[in-house]
């Protein structure tokens, strides 16, 4: 058969083509449609050069094997794909608000604006992650928008699934990403971890915040290497009004060793989501440029690492940097059950350290409308419950702000609960049941409604010995 | 068109019963047996029965070298192996040992060829276990997918457009997309005596519509099939390699 070349109405599998969207280095994008399909699609054709072009070709059987394995709103969906016999092409989704390189370029970024942008390429980069796929080749033109401002991935040639064989790293032995953002054991040519993903986000959101690449524009690969042990400059020395909180966040995330930064996508979202809760450590409030007698013992302790630890397959990686929420009953009568709680809570970190532990209390709203945050003394009820859950918390012993501690209002505790945990991305509930007073099996449980409809795992812990309640007891607030 | 891609059963009625089992409700369209459906194990005549069975049903089926040695003893054979073939050849009716003898050294559907061994020499029993064998499979024939037996081991080879050949590794139970730019060599594992040190049972799946292939292993109760073989009084090796899964 003879190789197509695409032009605009060329019809092929019953494609016909449109205008061509868009030429980059490795493929054209066009306009296309299909009688059978009525979504707005584009069409990715790669353009290979005379002869053998390995990184093209592979890149594109890569993308190819990877998109049709991954779904939901964060990746385009695929309609259909061509054989290099004819016309090697990728027929997707037209994704209609635009890429986000136009954010970019407009950086840096009025404060809230960054925030909820990162927080939502995060949640895009989970998405993805959680599916086993780690991308590889983040950068600003790979997120597009939907309209309804949820972010999609594009542009999987550079990717690895964690199921399928990596036929990027059997046939080439250079470091593959693009060079601002590339982690610096991607460089190190480690294709095992996602977060090599976060690395790149977080220089991303280095860029969002500073209007600046965290290390520049370099053009080499010996350039891209000295990111090993060059710290970049703090972002808070360049735009002085940032708050200590997101440079810590984002330090955090390009920190060069990946085992100290986020374990997972989501719980860099986490703290996007609750700046207050982010512990600073001198990484925040870091206000020098690196002297260069820190660059040269940096370089000293660097300069011979050829790999960095790498972390356990990619599914465990994620089950293992899980989002616990613990939702704590302050109330008097329940300290017995709050106690078994902890202990149940201090056995899940012990074989789960990586986790982050979100601890939360609900305060019941009136149905009435009175403001229920200020109780009769007016003492702040809020701080109170905030109070009461940090000292619920001594004992559990976490590091750099893996326990944060919420206290939720709503009139449905229950529905409060399943909420937040799906907002938060959290991954396991625990929480305790209440002894089965007649009022409760009347109105239902608290801890009922959320096993039954929270979308994801729930641990209940009840005491052993509970009495049954005595029927007649009046027992209105089943939540305090 | 999805199939289910059986080899080296061995007259190992345990492990064959538990892969068809696997297959109902997978949506089987087609069973094919790549060959040596006897020899090593104690239930030839069950084995044999059963394929011709498939085989009515609309089951493909390709000749295995344990399978041609019914017909022509061949000294070349390991010692258990000739122990065991010695012992199953006077088990079989004439009409048994006229089924293995018809069976074709290859078969084709569409794009895909079935072979027992390599399309380089059918009846020469080369073992595609290195990237070198499986170029000269794959130069032997037009195919896109070569589907094999043989090794006892499952392995999944890929030669891209460029004509290197890669080994790749893939998980048990995840489909692979053959992707329709590299041509593709499958070396199914033995559902009757695996010897990649994991006992279970293997066979593979392939979705024709898509081009996906998975390979799967299907625990079966080994034991029962060991005690058979030394009830019957075959080498002791051959109980052991089918309970440990071992490489010997």
């Amino acid at each position: 058969m003879k190789r197509l070349q695409p032009h605009t109405g060329l019809q092929i599998d019953g494609f016909t083509l449109g205008e061509k969207l868009h030429q980059g280095g490795f493929a054209s994008i066009w306009e296309v449609s299909h009688p059978a399909h009525d979504l707005p699609m584009v069409m990715k054709v790669p353009t290979i050069m005379d002869g053998y072009d390995g990184p093209t070709i592979v890149g594109f059987e890569v993308e190819q094997m990877i998109l049709s394995r991954l779904s939901g709103p964060h990746v385009p969906g695929v309609v259909g794909h061509g054989d290099f016999a004819t016309l090697p092409y990728l027929a997707i989704e037209r994704i209609d608000g635009g890429s986000l390189y136009v954010r970019f370029k407009a950086a840096p970024l009025p404060l809230p604006d960054l925030v909820d942008l990162a927080a939502r390429m995060a949640a895009a980069l989970h998405a993805v992650h959680k599916q086993g796929v780690i991308h590889f080749d983040l950068k600003p033109d790979n997120f597009l928008q939907r309209p309804s401002g949820e972010v999609v991935l594009i542009d999987y040639g550079l990717s690895r699934h964690e199921a399928l064989p990596d036929l990027l790293d059997e046939e080439f032995t250079i470091p593959m990403g693009t060079f601002p953002y590339i982690a610096p054991e991607q460089y190190l040519r480690q294709r095992k971890d996602l977060r090599s993903d976060i690395y790149a986000l977080g220089a991303m959101m280095y860029e969002l915040a500073t209007g600046g690449m965290p290390f520049g524009q370099p053009h080499s690969l010996k350039e891209v290497r000295k990111r090993l042990w060059r710290d970049p400059v703090p972002p808070r020395l360049l735009r002085p009004e940032l708050p200590e909180w997101l440079q810590e966040v984002i330090l955090r995330a390009m920190e060069v060793d990946p085992a100290r930064r986020y374990q997972s996508a989501a719980q860099l979202m986490y703290d996007l989501q609750n700046p207050v809760q982010v512990r600073l450590t001198a990484r925040g409030r870091r206000a020098v440029v690196q002297s260069w007698g820190q660059i040269w013992r940096q370089w000293r302790k660097m300069r011979g690492v050829r790999r960095f630890a790498e972390p356990p397959a990619m599914g465990t990686q994620i089950a293992r940097a899980p989002i616990l929420m613990v939702a704590v009953d302050l109330s008097p009568d329940q300290e017995k059950l709050s106690k078994a709680l902890l202990t149940s809570v201090k056995r899940m970190l012990s074989i789960e350290p990586d986790a982050r532990v979100a601890v939360v209390n609900v305060i019941k709203g009136s149905r009435l409308g009175l403001d229920p945050t200020t109780d009769a003394e007016g003492n702040n009820l809020h701080v109170s419950r905030l109070l009461g859950l940090r000292s619920w918390a001594e004992g559990l012993e976490l590091p750099e702000g893996l326990l944060t501690f919420t206290v939720l209002e709503g009139v449905d505790p229950g529905q409060v609960l399943i909420d937040h945990a799906a907002h938060a991305q959290v991954d396991h509930i625990l929480m305790g049941a209440r002894g089965h007073s007649g009022t409760r099996r009347f109105l239902g449980s608290v801890s009922a409604q959320v096993v039954a409809e929270a979308a994801c795992s729930v641990t209940v812990i009840r005491l052993p010995d509970t009495p049954a309640a005595p029927p007649e007891r009046h027992d209105p607030e089943i939540w305090r | 068109m999805r199939l289910a891609i059986l080899t080296d059963i061995h007259a190992n009625k345990e492990a064959f019963l538990a892969v068809l089992a696997d297959l109902e409700g997978r949506a089987v369209d087609k069973i094919v047996l790549l060959g040596d459906l006897v020899g090593y194990g104690p239930d030839p005549e069950y084995c044999t029965d059963k394929a011709a069975d498939l085989v009515a049903k609309g089951a493909i089926a390709v000749r295995g070298n344990h399978d041609e040695a019914i017909l022509r003893r061949d000294p070349t054979f390991s010692k258990s192996a000739l122990t065991a073939l010695d012992w199953t050849r006077p088990r079989l009716t004439a009409a048994q040992a006229a089924f293995l003898g018809s069976l074709p050294m290859q078969a084709d559907l569409e794009d895909v060829m079935f072979v027992h061994a390599s399309p380089q020499d059918p009846g020469g029993w080369i073992y595609v276990d290195s990237r070198t064998k499986a170029v000269g499979a794959l130069r032997a024939t037009q195919a896109r997918v070569i589907f094999c037996g043989h090794v006892h081991r499952p392995q999944l080879y890929a030669m891209d457009r460029s004509g290197q050949v890669n080994d790749l590794v893939i998980p048990f139970g995840q489909d692979l997309p053959l992707i329709a730019s590299r041509r593709w060599v499958a070396v199914v594992g033995a559902v009757g005596q695996p010897r990649d040190g994991n006992p279970a049972a293997g066979y593979a799946l392939y979705d024709q519509a898509r081009a996906e292939m998975a390979f799967r292993r299907v625990p079966y109760d080994a034991g029962a099939t060991a005690t058979k073989i030394r009830q019957c009084g075959l080498p002791e090796s051959l109980a052991l390699r089918v309970l440990s899964g071992g490489a010997s």
